[in-house]
């Protein structure tokens, strides 16, 4: 088992849906959602909360800076 | 405990590793979906925060997409002429040599309408950071040829492809600064991934630590994508440059002294 859990919080009104996050997620957290935000764009989302390990690659790689990291050791 | 109080436990400030820096404003940018222009304005943002240096930094903007980057960073900028930021950081650096001066520039504007203006700035070691985006094509005027188009690239006005027989190679612009003694720092980077995005973070810092040791001119090259222009996805492009781009752009730091 992982010894972090992570957790992210994206900004989904400023998302544009562009995936970079998708694909930098080595444990395959995010997904982009079916629903849109306000501009039309299928926003990130954390499809898979349990995996994420808090890594910030997503957060790194995000071109709109719109995702924050969370990182508390595994309990 | 259900899996949703987990998660609302672990979201709390102690447990903050990542978050937007304070240096980057809160506007919306306008830049397309997966634009390396966005990661690139953060990282510069995250190094000014770093490095504490938000009110001693003055950006020169160019003529291009980038243009509005004044919107974006909080720090003061000036908005050049098309291809002349080095010119403008020039005169900027040598008044208020206390200052952080560095350019913001994409290819059209330093490798094709700028490029005497660069040769000269780096000849002469102005005391400036240089920060090149090459996406190998004009986006904001809707994808045109650039210098730095590859070979047989097709762009809107290269439909067939970027035929050198008559437009000539693409220019690689680090490797022909590096041959000018005034420059002190050359390195191509990009920022597709996290771990290239870090690296980048380490040049620019570099950068403009050489700017505060007064080392001369520091270069650096950003091998970035343009979706819209390549007309291709983000996650796409980027596998488009990995192929096509870092070949005949290899990365790495061509000169550090």
């Amino acid at each position: 088992m992982a010894k972090f859990k992570g957790a992210i919080v994206v900004d989904t009104e400023k998302c544009k849906g562009c995936g970079l996050c998708v694909v930098s997620c080595p444990t395959a957290v995010i997904e982009l959602a079916r629903g849109v935000n306000g501009k039309g764009y299928h926003y990130a989302h954390m499809a898979n909360p349990d995996a994420c390990i808090g890594c910030s690659s997503c957060g790194l790689v995000c071109p709109d800076t719109v995702i924050t990291v969370y990182r508390a050791k595994a309990s | 405990m259900t899996a949703t109080t987990e998660i609302n436990n672990i979201i709390s400030k102690e447990n903050l590793v990542y978050k937007k820096t304070d240096v980057l404003l809160d506007n919306e940018m306008h830049y397309c979906p997966g634009c390396t222009h966005g990661v690139i304005h953060k990282v510069i943002a995250e190094v000014i925060e770093e490095m504490d240096i938000q009110d001693k930094t003055i950006g020169v903007s160019p003529v291009g997409c980038s243009v509005l980057a004044y919107n974006y960073l909080d720090i003061d900028w000036q908005q050049a002429a098309h291809g002349r930021a080095p010119a403008l950081a020039t005169a900027t650096s040598r008044l208020m040599p206390d200052k952080y001066v560095f350019t913001y520039q994409g290819d059209g504007d330093l490798a094709s309408i700028g490029c005497a203006e660069i040769m000269h700035a780096c000849n002469r070691g102005e005391n400036i950071v240089v920060v090149f985006v090459n996406n190998a094509i004009y986006g904001m005027t809707g994808g045109q040829m650039a210098p730095t188009t590859l070979e047989g690239q097709v762009t809107a006005t290269s439909p067939y492809g970027r035929d050198c027989a008559t437009t000539g190679f693409p220019m690689k612009m680090s490797e022909m600064v590096s041959l000018l003694p005034g420059t002190r720092f050359v390195t191509r980077q990009s920022a597709e991934t996290a771990g290239a995005v870090r690296k980048l973070k380490k040049a620019i810092r570099k950068g403009f630590e050489n700017t505060r040791e007064k080392k001369g001119l520091s270069f650096i090259e950003i091998v970035g994508t343009c979706s819209s222009g390549w007309k291709l996805s983000p996650t796409q492009s980027n596998e488009w440059m990995k192929e096509n781009m870092f070949p005949y752009y290899p990365l790495g730091t061509l000169k550090d002294e």
